[in-house]
């Protein structure tokens, strides 16, 4: 960590940067491409029954065969997430500031959520199924925002109160105010405690939303399809609609990870340099 | 050989007795009193007992000087410093700082403070790290700008104003440190071991820099170090402490000539103000009333004495 | 005291001055607030069904004495109904009370049943530790075969295990088993992530001694990479255990495996109507196992590593 990074070099940066970029990413890509010529083609080859397990082709084909129905499921089961999202977010942070302030709140939420945070939360989707309605899709926001909200409300807590004690001198040097220093060292050193909880959050989101579908559901949620074409052994259906829900959680957590990368430019740059 | 030793200290004493240090203005008799320290005890309530930090502290700091703490580790010499910069408050005894008390120049930010962390954010440039204390101030935007910009070109690091903290080199972090100190033109400055993670050709060349910026502000200066070398060659006045509980055992003053530069490291009198601090340090380790019994074991052990 | 204790404990009494909010309650004054948070959580359950819920009627004896004691409420939420919220008491008693007519208390069966679902779950755990420490060890050693598995290690994350975990179950048909392999599912990615961090957080000046010495690399492991990545490994392993409750749990839920935790929510829900607070019951010891279990593995950690680690840097 010395000295300031020195621009220059030959040839041109970026494309260097982007070879070297598709050199790393080679072996990946070759496992995937084999596994799945490996799946598509073992399977015929053993004879093994495609009864659970369907070859890639056939859930490629039942992806494209009933693709406006699992649109309509994964537009369903998305709304569900990010609402959870959204709500269990807000109501996580806003609790963790006035955790963060007053040491008894602090020293009492802060065990209880992190015991909580250690429950299986889904479990109680059918409480909230009868509560709003297995019909309503606040069953699963509900479910889906106390997920989130406890990963999101320890880690911001984390964040606002693990300031260095040299902070504070040198802001109560500064004869700042308490408002002052709230805004100026707790919060900016809090964002990424909170982009941290909040990338584990939106793999959460979807996994909840889903796995809450499970307890009941209109037909046209993602988690009620999975499990119907299952019950009714359409299997090549049910892995085509699973391997949607796997793109939304891939997706909502790159949303995460751009988000962070936008509002924390810093610090990608910052964990780089020292890894 | 100049060379005060304050006894049951009298701020006067430290002025009356030998001869004032060769400077314009720093420490010469005329200059007021920026710091008045009288009768100060710190004591800290522990779940294991009272443990006393300092005890009897008495000393007066003129404006231009610099003067540095030295003493032991535990010594206090940092509480000390807090207590002037009222980071915490005295158990007993009174504080004065341009004549009020330590709050008052506190709340009125007439000091700036250096530690030996550089303590910068790393979500904020090299500038607006400057800029910090004058945004908590209330400064202009302009202002703010203006003055961060000027305290940079002081540090000489005016190039590097859109750069992020941890792209610097630790010397290099220091000096933004002291220019966010001096951003608001403080006229007490207060350095806290400020050098003591760099290495010692770091540590020389920044001693240097920080004399420069010295001469150039006039501003006040109390530091704190561990290095008997640095104390001495930076100083107009060395005060030397005591193991806890930390009591002023000796003031030396350092009647170098100024400007301090490479060469004065090779003076003769340099070397001879650098052995008598050293004794000072060395015969309070070793009185019975200094510090605790397995402090004086491990003194022995280090073969100090 | 040394002096070096002495001037960390004047550092702290000095920040404590600082900054007020970042005081620490005692031990006991820690209980004490928890339980306070816990009692105004019951207190406040209740006030939503004074205020809105169904009417109370309560009859009967406290210690000899009878009461009774009606009301109704001046709003009606459907929030806070009787079904929907059973009073406290209701849920308590119902512990106590046969699930079947003539059967055990619902709080042996459901202790039956978390104890089954702990053993799936805790099965799954170890296995998946093994493994992920296995694969941490594996690609610190082999840096190539880390750079083409890591992603799909991390990209198995991705795919929601609990969202086909029912499937997983029914496909693998070995019973328990098969929601056993699902947490050790869930399991194995944190342990790996949090190995390869741990074995690799070692001092590199430690390594350079090491090396001096002319260590092998299996005595380099376990001399100083594994006890350098046991922290790490321990936040990965509490993680992961509530993971695996999870889970198990999930796992049991359509493959109809009735023994466990999962079997009896199933069960309850169904039968609801006639009996909600065993449901609530149901879920409530579910917590529980779920805080146990990471609470055991937190004992290990202590027990593991008192006295021998320096506290975390905040």
């Amino acid at each position: 960590m010395t000295g300031v990074p020195t621009r220059g070099g030959r040839g041109s940066p970026v494309a260097a940067r982007a070879v070297r970029r598709l050199r790393d990413a080679a072996p990946v890509v070759g496992v995937f491409v084999g596994v799945v010529l490996a799946w598509e083609v073992g399977l015929s080859l053993l004879g093994i029954q495609q009864f659970l397990l369907p070859r890639p082709s056939a859930i490629a084909a039942a992806l494209v065969d009933q693709w406006p129905t699992l649109v309509d499921g994964v537009t369903y089961t998305a709304t569900e997430a990010i609402g959870g999202l959204a709500i269990g977010s807000v109501i996580a942070i806003s609790v963790a500031f006035a955790t963060a302030r007053w040491t008894v709140a602090r020293e009492s939420l802060l065990p209880v959520a992190i015991a909580a945070n250690s429950t299986p939360i889904i479990a109680f989707a059918p409480i909230t199924n009868n509560w709003f309605g297995s019909d309503n899709q606040l069953s699963r926001m509900a479910i889906v925002a106390v997920m989130v909200f406890f990963p999101i409300m320890i880690n911001t807590v984390r964040g606002l109160t693990l300031v260095s004690p040299s902070s504070l001198e040198l802001m109560r040097s500064y004869a700042a105010t308490d408002w002052q220093i709230l805004r100026r060292v707790r919060v900016p050193n809090a964002m990424p405690y909170l982009f941290t909880a909040f990338k584990v959050a939106t793999t959460l989101s979807v996994i909840g939303a889903v796995v809450g579908e499970y307890f009941g559901g209109p037909r046209s949620a993602l988690g009620v399809y999975i499990s119907g074409e299952a019950t009714l052994f359409r299997f090549a259906n049910a892995w085509a609609a699973i391997a949607l829900a796997c793109l939304l959680g891939i997706g909502f957590y790159v949303v995460g990870v751009l988000a962070e990368r936008l509002v924390l430019p810093w610090y990608a740059a910052m964990t780089k340099a020292d890894a | 050989m100049n060379v005060s030793d304050p006894g049951p200290t009298r701020p006067d004493d430290e002025i009356a007795s030998g001869d004032a240090v060769s400077d314009g203005g720093a420490g010469s008799q005329a200059a007021p009193v920026v710091v008045d320290v009288q009768g100060v005890e710190k004591v800290f309530d522990t779940d294991r007992g009272r443990l006393t930090a300092l005890r009897g502290i008495d000393l007066s700091i003129r404006e231009g000087e610099f003067i540095s703490l030295i003493g032991p580790s535990g010594c206090g010499k940092s509480t000390l410093l807090r207590l002037i910069g009222d980071l915490t408050s005295p158990s007993t005894g009174t504080i004065l700082v341009n004549g009020k008390p330590a709050r008052a120049a506190r709340l009125g930010r007439e000091y700036g403070m250096v530690f030996q962390a550089p303590v910068l954010m790393d979500w904020r440039t090299v500038q607006r790290n400057v800029e910090l204390p004058l945004e908590i101030m209330g400064y202009s935007r302009a202002e703010r700008e203006r003055k961060a910009r000027a305290m940079l070109e002081l540090v000489e690091l005016a190039d590097f104003d859109r750069v992020h903290p941890w792209q610097l080199s630790g010397g290099m972090q220091q000096r933004v440190a002291i220019a966010r100190a001096l951003a608001f033109d403080p006229k007490l400055l207060l350095m806290d071991e400020p050098f003591g993670a760099l290495d010692e050709m770091t540590r020389e060349r920044m001693n240097l820099e920080l004399m420069n910026i010295w001469r150039r502000t006039g501003i006040t200066i109390i530091f704190v170090t561990h290095s008997i070398p640095e104390a001495v060659f930076l100083s107009s006045r060395v005060v030397v402490m005591s193991a806890r509980p930390g009591r002023i055992t000796r003031i030396v003053d350092v009647d170098l000539p100024h400007p301090r530069t490479v060469d004065t490291r090779e003076l003769e009198r340099y070397f001879e103000l650098v052995t008598s601090v050293r004794e000072a340090l060395r015969r309070h380790e070793t009185d019975a009333d200094a510090g605790s019994s397995d402090d004086g074991a491990r003194i022995r052990a280090e073969g100090l004495a | 005291m040394t002096s070096a204790s002495s001037r960390a404990i004047s550092r702290t009494a000095a920040v404590a001055e600082l900054d007020p909010s970042s005081r620490k309650l005692g031990r006991g004054q820690r209980a004490l607030a928890i339980a306070g948070l816990i009692v105004l959580l019951l207190v406040l359950w209740e006030a939503a069904k004074w205020l809105g819920g169904d009417p109370w009627r309560l009859q009967g004896s406290i210690l000899g004495v009878a009461f009774s004691y009606d009301h109704t409420p001046p709003f009606t939420w459907a929030v806070t109904t009787d079904l929907a919220l059973p009073h406290v008491w209701d849920i308590a008693n119902a512990f106590v009370q046969p699930a079947q007519r003539g059967g055990q208390p619902l709080a042996a069966t459901l202790v039956g049943a978390a104890l089954f679902t702990f053993q799936e779950a805790l099965v799954g755990f170890v296995i998946g530790a093994l493994l992920g420490l296995g694969l941490g060890i594996l690609f610190v050693h082999a840096p190539r075969l880390e750079r083409a598995f890591v992603p799909y290690v991390v990209a198995s994350q991705m795919i929601p295990i609990v969202a086909i975990a029912p499937l997983v179950v029914i496909f693998l048909r070995v019973g328990w088993l098969s929601v056993a392999i699902i947490a050790a599912y869930l399991t194995f990615f944190p342990v790996t992530m949090a190995a390869l961090r741990g074995l690799r957080a070692a001092d590199p000046r430690a390594l350079e001694l090491m090396r001096s010495y002319a260590a092998s690399r299996r005595s380099i492991l376990w001399n100083l990479r594994l006890p350098t990545s046991v922290p790490f490994l321990f936040a990965a392993f509490r993680i992961s255990a509530s993971a695996s409750v999870v889970g198990a749990i999930i796992g049991e839920l359509p493959s109809g495996i009735p023994d466990g935790l999962g079997g009896a929510i199933l069960n309850f829900k169904q039968y609801y109507v006639s009996g909600p607070e065993k449901l609530w019951a149901t879920i409530l010891v579910s917590a529980m196992l779920g805080i146990v279990f990471v609470g055991l593995v937190t004992l290990a950690e202590t027990a593991l590593t008192r006295g021998r680690y320096r506290a975390p840097q905040a």
